[in-house]
């Protein structure tokens, strides 16, 4: 049964979004106007739109919700993105799978943000709310899903459309009605917790950014060229603080479960939302230089007003289809890139038009700006964080200006650096050299002026300190590069001036020690990038001498080591050794062996062959049927140091044949001075039958012992059953199970093999495979008058998995700065606030 | 001058530098037949091949070779000019391959074998799929 109610409530409330966005923007204007017919009427009618707007947007998100949750395989967005084995806490990540949800996200977002200006900025509320609600408008627009008749144009896209208008599959045409049982389901990529809040996060960032425009577009608006400021500072800080966040959630994602090897890949799609952040947190500081000292305002309206457009023009990068060959992760084109460049043009030919018009007006500050000053610095801070964003933008944007070139009829052939990783950190690095030593330096100058000379006085501690702990670092770090040297000079400089400030600023007011927490967060950070990237190490490398593989180069072999089951080798001072394959269970937490169970018919169910044991606990008896993730499979893989096990470590494949490959993610070992990376780069290839050694027989009796593969085997007893892996066997069948006990090096392996008659005449085998001792087992005859059984057993390499791990020191170091730069930012805006 | 007109000079400069410093750096886009003549004429530099994978007449794709232990395999890509070249490239088979309709190889000629250091994937939409999953 299709519930058509939902989606077409759904696409009710998104309809009436977009209508009662329109209306409270028009209201906002009217009761703005110079001239005002009863303002304060249409400032009601603008509230009270906004405030159904709101309501709209939470129905579309509850509607959504309710399909996804429920299951409603008929509408599209569940199908593609949900499914039903899919656990309960993912299911709010499927909402940010498509495209639509995450605009979507974005518009709540807005939405909430903009009750709480109508709330408490009384003053701005109807200029500021005319931008805010226009920007929701063309949010809503994207998912409007309307095709205008007679111009074949479709506007925006529906979370809310049937599969069958979705997908043209021929099934539709014979029945109508036809609901699939099962969705597509989620990337697994998706399905990690960081994957449930870093979107949100980042949107909530992307939020935060249209307070300070819509304020700082306002007053240019209203002539009220500087009062804007005092409000938008909070808001400015708010912002710098969860977009930075959400951009390192996504780092720290990509470093938990993409098998790259990093947090930072300086993919397109990672740039567009790094340039804008750095530009926020230019006119964060050009702001705060304003109230102090009331300089450059036309540069810091400048920048916020680009903050917002790059937000727009981040979007129209990873949602236009544009990057296509160029990024590994940007959404497909859903049709949208026009009306996405509509919504980026739009509001920058409006700023930039403003801007223009406003320009001679914008109050200037005559007064030289001296070295000595505080101003200088700053200024200097900014200029440099807006051309480390510019650096990521030029080459982030060829494919734009190829697509311009082509405009124009011509062909241009231009493509991104081909080594994005040390194209761009070669440029970054040293940015973020000079930056540590201007934003040391300022912060100087900041707390008092230094007049002529003073300078030599006030710095000399500081540096003396730098000095001695960057002499230090070097020895026991034992850093030769000279590039990485001036990073961990600056870096250091950084933190102690920042260290020393604090020391005499949060004497003063604790409340204003938010900066020097954010600076020393900053500096902190770049000592853990520094050394977790610039220092990560490839720790599993080959000692085995062997080539895998004749045909590949010599980095392959050299990186990945090989590992059979229960066969130790040593890797970076531990002995690792491969324990063989499991599964995940669903219920609770835990690992099983694959060998100790069966599957049944439901591939989401196996039976448990004998208990299990994990980590010393009993998780299921003998015979019980439970859940497990059939499509994971984890690689067990163990780490010791002499006797003492450092860590056990499962790494993930998740093997997708139709798909034509794998998906891996890794396990790390976390440890206070270094993380230790593991990942499957090659799991064993299941497709192709084994290469067998031929049968060799033996005849022995219960209880006595043999040899499997150089393992010592005994016959433990035989016994008659009668149903076979769940089948019942007619009674006219005899089958007989061999259990067979095999001492392996650390636990004891189980074979039951199976003989059979069938319909009194027909011999039949099951064979038994040990892949983690590499050997198979079959009954081959039994010999009632000796009292003796014929035991096959074939032999092949036991079961082997490629990984690869890296060692990433003091990569806690950069958690550790991100999360101080946090509190510095959390301590600012509570200054700020107070005194607005 | 002001100093805070010597810092907007500076800092154009830069801008200037950046412009010139990514376009030399920037790789291109071009056929098989035009990596292969930078190769022979000793540019080493790493270049973009845009194409297709081979098909045979019923629409399956041809000429994915694994490596016997998965860890490398090549492939036949088909490029704009219809020319196919045979691709290196050693790391296992990236999931979504066999699906793509365009893939970006980065890499260049050793001699007459073309070695990709990446490979990028162009997956069809999800709304131009016209399959509905197996498991229904």
């Amino acid at each position: 049964m299709h519930h058509y109610f939902i989606g077409n409530l759904g696409h009710f409330f998104v309809i009436a979004s977009l209508v009662t966005a329109l209306v409270a923007s028009y209201s906002y204007w009217r009761a703005t106007s110079s001239n005002p017919i009863n303002p304060s009427e249409w400032l009601i009618n603008g509230r009270t739109a906004f405030a159904f707007h709101s309501v709209a947007v939470v129905g579309i998100v509850f509607s959504l919700f309710l399909i996804i949750y429920g299951h409603y395989f008929e509408y599209h967005y569940a199908y593609a993105h949900s499914s039903l084995h899919l656990p309960g806490q993912y299911m709010i990540s499927c909402f940010w799978e498509g495209q639509e949800g995450s605009f979507l996200l974005w518009m709540f977002w807005q939405a909430a943000i903009g009750i709480i200006l109508i709330i408490t900025q009384k003053q701005w509320e109807a200029p500021a709310m005319t931008i805010f609600s226009l920007v929701q408008a063309f949010l809503a627009s994207m998912i409007l899903g309307v095709v205008i008749p007679g111009m074949e144009l479709k506007i925006g896209s529906s979370p809310f459309i049937l599969l069958r208008d979705a997908m043209p599959d021929p099934i539709f045409k014979m029945q109508p009605d036809f609901i699939p049982k099962d969705g597509n389901g989620l990337n697994p990529l998706l399905q990690n917790y960081w994957m449930v809040i870093h979107p949100p996060t980042l949107f909530l960032g992307f939020a935060l950014t249209l307070v300070p425009f819509s304020f700082c577009v306002a007053g240019l608006w209203q002539r009220k060229y500087t009062e804007w400021i005092q409000p938008a500072l909070p808001w400015t800080l708010v912002g710098g603080a969860i977009l930075g966040l959400g951009i390192l959630m996504g780092g720290y994602w990509a470093y938990e479960t993409l098998s790259f090897g990093g947090y930072w890949n300086w993919d397109p799609v990672e740039n567009a939302v790094y340039i804008p952040w750095l530009v926020q947190i230019a006119s964060l500081h050009s702001m705060i230089t304003w109230k102090s000292s009331r300089m450059a305002l036309r540069l810091t309206m400048s920048l916020v007003i680009a903050v917002f457009i790059l937000i727009l023009y981040s979007t129209f990068l990873t949602r236009s289809g544009i990057l296509g060959d160029a990024s590994v992760h940007s959404f497909t084109d859903l049709g949208l890139s026009g009306q996405l460049l509509i919504y980026l043009l739009f509001f920058t030919f409006v700023s930039i038009w403003l801007m223009t018009l406003r320009w001679k007006e914008i109050p200037v500050n005559a007064k030289e700006v001296d070295t000595y000053s505080k101003e200088f610095w700053i200024f200097l801070g900014a200029a440099i964080l807006c051309l480390m964003g510019f650096q990521v933008l030029v080459p982030t944007s060829i494919p734009v200006y190829n697509k311009i070139v082509q405009l124009f009829g011509m062909r241009s052939n231009l493509a991104p650096p081909a080594d994005q990783l040390s194209f761009y950190s070669r440029f970054q690095l040293w940015f973020a050299v000079i930056l540590c030593f201007v934003s040391g330096t300022a912060q100087f100058y900041w707390w008092g002026k230094l007049e002529g000379g003073e300078w030599k006085k006030k710095l000399m501690g500081p540096l003396l300190l730098t000095l001695v702990l960057f002499a230090l670092v070097l020895v026991i770090a034992r850093i030769t590069n000279p590039v990485y040297m001036a990073l961990l000079l600056a870096s250091i400089y950084l933190i102690i001036s920042n260290g020393r400030i604090l020391i005499t600023v949060t004497g003063r007011n604790p409340n204003l020690s938010g900066g020097g927490i954010a600076h020393i967060g900053v500096g902190l950070m770049l000592v853990g990038i520094l050394f977790s990237s610039g220092y990560s190490r490839i720790v599993s490398l080959n000692n085995t001498g062997l080539l895998y593989n004749r045909e590949m180069g010599d980095e392959f072999n050299r990186d990945n080591l090989l590992l059979f089951v229960n066969e130790p080798r040593t890797m970076a001072d531990y002995d690792i050794e491969f324990l063989g394959e499991r599964y995940e269970i669903r219920n609770g937490s835990g690992y099983v062996k694959k060998s100790d169970v069966e599957s049944t018919q439901d591939p989401f169910k196996v039976t448990a062959k004998r208990d299990i044991q994990y980590d010393g606990r009993l998780l299921y008896h003998a015979k019980d049927t439970f859940e497990i993730f059939p499509e994971n499979t984890y690689y067990e893989i163990q780490l010791r140091k002499g006797e003492q096990v450092a860590a056990t470590l499962h790494p993930r494949i998740q093997l997708n044949p139709s798909m034509g490959g794998f998906l891996a993610s890794p396990d790390i070992r976390r440890g206070l001075a270094s993380d230790i990376y593991t990942s499957v780069s090659a799991p064993m290839n299941r497709e192709s039958e084994p290469e067998w050694s031929p049968l060799e027989e033996q005849n022995v009796k219960i209880g006595k012992e043999f040899f499997v593969n150089d393992y010592v085997a005994v016959l433990e007893s035989v016994e008659r059953v009668y149903s076979i892996q769940g089948f019942k066997l007619s009674p006219d069948d005899a089958a007989v199970v061999a259990h067979i006990r095999i001492r392996a090096e650390h636990e004891d392996y189980f074979a039951d093999p199976v003989f059979l008659i069938r319909n009194k005449s027909e011999v039949g085998r099951l064979p038994y495979e040990i892949g983690e001792l590499g050997a198979r087992l079959t009954l081959l005859n039994i010999h009632p008058d000796t009292d003796e059984f014929t035991i096959g057993i074939n032999t092949r390499q036991k079961d082997w998995v490629i990984i690869k791990a890296f060692e990433k020191p003091y990569i806690n170091i950069l958690w550790l700065g991100t999360g101080i730069l946090m509190v510095g930012f959390v301590i600012a805006t509570r200054r700020r606030y107070k005194e607005y | 001058m002001k100093k805070t007109h010597i810092i907007a000079i500076v800092a154009i400069a830069a801008a200037i530098a950046i412009i010139i410093s990514t376009a030399g750096d920037a790789s291109t886009y071009v056929t098989f037949e035009q990596a292969f003549q930078m190769a022979s004429q000793g540019n080493k530099k790493d270049i973009h091949v845009v194409g297709e994978l081979k098909k045979d007449a019923a629409g399956h794709i041809v000429g994915i070779e694994k490596s016997a232990d998965n860890l490398s395999f090549s492939f036949i890509l088909v490029d704009d000019n219809r020319r196919e070249q045979t691709v290196y490239y050693q790391e296992p088979i990236p999931p979504d391959f066999a699906k793509s309709e365009k893939v970006v190889v980065i890499g260049s000629y050793h001699g007459d074998k073309f070695i990709a250091d990446k490979i990028l994937l162009k997956c069809p939409s999800k709304y131009q799929e016209q399959k509905l999953n197996a498991r229904v």
